[in-house]
């Protein structure tokens, strides 16, 4: 019980990731190949973030200005959590959305193309 | 501004690739000249690199003036110039020759976004050989295949689900090293290779280690068309615009194999992949089946696209031999194999995009014929299929000596057996072609008194496309004889200290 | 093709609400150098505020206010300021994007920086906006240029 508690993110993102990585293989519509994509790309971020968590820490944000300069000395990093995941997964965000974009373009001239978007009938007409 | 030659191999082309689309609305011709222009200047900062390491040893580039390891950092050493400075030469020549191509293949709405990805592509590529950062390789793996789904797709009939497959493939492909360097990054908290390199001699009794080098290993095995991850590779390569094809060929494989290259000596130690894990003695097997796998099933072929796909699976084999045999011939063999496979399967794909231009024939069968009709073209392709073989002086033959060199010196007489094997079915399918050229109107047109051949007229390919065959088969004759200079000045730095 | 969807609560209501997530938009990417935020999120508020707007009041309202041309115009101009900023600093002396070398008159070191920081992201913001109309442009735009498909 205590190896489910202590590493819950671990076995979430695993099971998503079986999930969408599934969704690839077995289905055969192209759309639902996409989405099983998604959630695959969706599962290794959520990975990413919760790796990034800290027990009782807070958001990175230091409150500066003119008036109270904040030396580097008074930060503890402990109490902030680490951002550096979070900047990492923008651009994997980004990444997912042009593959999403491309995947369902090629799509959208695969059925002009075949008339079809199962990945069965297309295979028979093309051979 | 020598000292900035590293960023500007990519700014150039990062630049240009966003003029295209805006001066390809009022001009469609001009999206080519900006191309043009662009690869020109992005190859001579790639030169000035290459002559800047040979002089100075390795450079550091910081981006963004922060220091590593909180900065991004290129670095540039001895493997990295090389190839450099080799798939600048190779995509500028690919320009070059592509010209005519692409007006006949390409709808000419689409010529703006098409150069634009063309730039985009190599872009990424020249940016995936520079970067010393493990993330910033992710970034630029997934921007060259984001920018090969799209261009793959231009091409002929069966090129949508070609390149549906690529996306789904190399998405996975792309995941998976992510979630390497999500997995070092856990235990590390660095993702500098330096750094990582500095941090993981300490940590080889963790599992995570070994899980993100399996990670790294799959993720990467896709990306270059190792043996049982290369599904995509035939079907992407031949329906790809046969511009593409030779752009892709030479370069998205051989950089996926450099970035191998990297993650076994400069992130892990030599001496994880050997002794703390088995890694290299499972690649060596799978590289072996690889090539005879390769080489089979390219004889089996009649299109020459596919052919030469399949020899493409094949070589890749040889270059993953060498770097899994782990002493110091195989690591000069593979990396010697990286640049003389590079020029002569641009030679060849080069070749047949000039044939499939002038005459649309694909089919090997109907090559009858074609030394008369382009002379020059088909005497390239001699040269460079001698060079798959392995026959001397050309490139091929030295890395190809210097892998059978390693896999002696490790003992491993079954591989030996394997490469000598492999180089023969290599001559079966090349010289298969070469016979079907050059003999048959001897062999097939009835024997004795038949003296007078009916003349063909030359109809060669445009200069622009004959120009830089010649050049890469010139290519390949030089660098297999300045073979040694180029071990000596530039390869032999690459082995690490202490490595037999 | 979507029609318009002839809903007058949808439409006013739309109409009413896009200015604040527009603005929303501009916010999130001016506070992308010091708080959460920056051009990527920014950007795509901005791609959201715009198609809810094509959905509401129907695809030719939108494409005649924002034409294809100028969308791709747009996303080019993002990386221009993103690559122009960039060899800005190379000019002054820099590496590629080192803000610290550029030439403005402002007194703290840092600032110089932020400025750049700014800069960069506006030009990101524009070009994922320009981006995501700009797909949902070609996922929806039935009529057009036809792609010749070879062997059809």
């Amino acid at each position: 019980m205590e190896f489910i508690l202590s590493k819950f993110n671990y076995l979430m993102y695993i099971a998503m990731m079986m999930i969408g990585f599934y969704a690839m293989i077995a289905k055969h519509n192209l759309v639902k190949k996409v989405i099983g994509m998604n959630i695959f790309q969706a599962a290794i971020i959520l990975f990413y973030i919760s790796i990034g968590a800290k027990k009782g820490a807070t958001i990175p944000i230091l409150e500066g200005g003119e008036h109270h300069a904040i030396s580097p000395e008074s930060i503890q990093v402990a109490h902030y959590i680490n951002p550096l995941p979070h900047v990492l997964m923008l651009t994997a965000i980004v990444v997912g959305v042009s593959v999403t974009g491309v995947a369902l373009a090629l799509i959208i001239l695969i059925y002009r193309r075949y008339k079809t978007i199962e990945e069965d009938e297309i295979l028979r007409r093309l051979s | 501004m020598i000292h900035q030659a590293p960023a500007l191999t990519i700014a150039t082309l990062l630049l240009s690739a966003f003029w295209i689309p805006i001066l390809g609305m009022f001009k469609k011709e001009s999206a080519y000249y900006i191309a043009l222009a662009a690869l020109f200047l992005s190859f001579a900062s790639a030169c000035v690199t290459l002559y800047s390491v040979l002089l100075h040893g390795t450079v550091h580039y910081h981006m963004g003036g922060w220091l590593p390891p909180w900065g991004i950092e290129f670095v540039i050493d001895y493997l990295n110039a090389g190839i450099l400075a080799l798939i600048a030469l190779i995509s500028f020549l690919t320009t070059i020759a592509a010209k005519e191509s692409v007006k006949q293949e390409i709808n000419r709405d689409k010529w703006p976004a098409f150069w634009s990805l063309y730039l985009l592509l190599i872009m990424s590529l020249m940016g995936m050989t520079e970067t010393g950062d493990m993330f910033n390789m992710y970034v630029y793996l997934e921007v060259s295949s984001l920018t090969a789904y799209g261009l793959i797709a231009m091409g002929e009939d069966g090129a949508l689900m070609a390149s549906f497959n690529y996306l789904i493939l190399g998405s996975v492909g792309a995941s998976f090293y992510l979630l390497g360097v999500g997995y070092l990054y856990i235990v590390t908290g660095s993702l500098n290779m330096a750094d990582l390199y500095r941090l993981i001699p300490g940590l080889y009794h963790s599992k995570v280690v070994f899980t993100a080098f399996a990670f790294f290993m799959v993720g990467i095995g896709i990306k270059m068309g190792l043996f049982p991850l290369h599904v995509w590779l035939p079907d992407a390569y031949t329906r790809a615009p046969s511009s593409i094809s030779t752009l892709i060929a030479p370069t998205m494989t051989k950089v996926s194999v450099y970035v191998l290259f990297r993650i076994i000596l400069s992130v892990f130690h030599i001496q994880f992949s050997t002794t703390i894990i088995p890694a290299a003695k499972l690649l060596l097997w799978i590289a072996a089946v690889g090539i005879i796998y390769g080489s089979i099933m390219a004889i089996a072929q009649k299109d020459i696209k596919r052919m030469l796909a399949y020899s493409s699976i094949s070589q890749i084999g040889y270059i993953v031999l060498g770097i899994a045999l782990a002493n110091r011939m195989g690591l000069i063999g593979g990396a010697l194999h990286i640049f003389s496979h590079a020029f002569a399967k641009g030679c060849l794909f080069m070749v047949a995009m000039a044939i499939v231009y002038k005459t649309g024939i694909r089919n090997i069968d109907e090559f009858k014929d074609l030394n008369k009709k382009m002379p020059f073209t088909m005497a390239a392709f001699c040269i460079a299929a001698l060079s798959m073989v392995g026959v001397p002086p050309t490139a091929g033959f030295f890395s190809k000596w210097y892998i059978v060199l390693g896999t002696i010196s490790g003992r491993h007489w079954t591989l030996t057996a394997v490469i000598l094997a492999s180089s023969l079915l290599n001559a079966i399918y090349f010289f298969r072609i070469i016979e079907k050229t050059y003999f048959s109107s001897f062999l097939g047109g009835g024997g004795h008194g038949h003296h007078e051949a009916p003349s063909v007229a030359i109809a060669e390919a445009p200069v622009t496309m004959v120009i830089p065959i010649l050049i890469m088969a010139v290519g390949i004759l030089a660098a297999g004889i300045f073979n040694f200079q180029i071990i000596h000045h530039l390869l032999q730095f690459i082995i690490p200290k202490g490595l037999v | 093709m979507i029609k318009r969807y002839d809903n007058l609560i949808i439409e006013f209501f739309c109409r009413i609400i896009a200015a604040p997530v527009f603005l929303f938009g501009v916010y999130i990417i001016f506070h992308g150098e010091a708080s959460p935020g920056g051009g990527f999120q920014g950007g795509v508020i901005l791609g959201a505020g715009y198609i809810m707007l094509a959905i509401a009041y129907g695809i030719d309202f939108t494409l005649k206010r924002l034409r294809e041309k100028v969308i791709l115009f747009l996303s080019c101009f993002g990386v221009f300021i993103y690559g122009g900023i960039g060899a800005a600093c190379i000019l002054w002396q820099g590496n590629f994007l080192d803000y610290g070398k550029l030439p403005l008159p402002l007194t703290h070191a840092n600032a110089i920086r932020g400025i750049g920081i700014m800069g960069v992201e506006i030009g990101v913001g524009l070009t994922v906006m320009g981006v995501m109309v700009s797909i949902y442009y070609d996922l929806i735009v039935a009529g057009g240029v036809q792609p010749e498909i070879k062997g059809e």
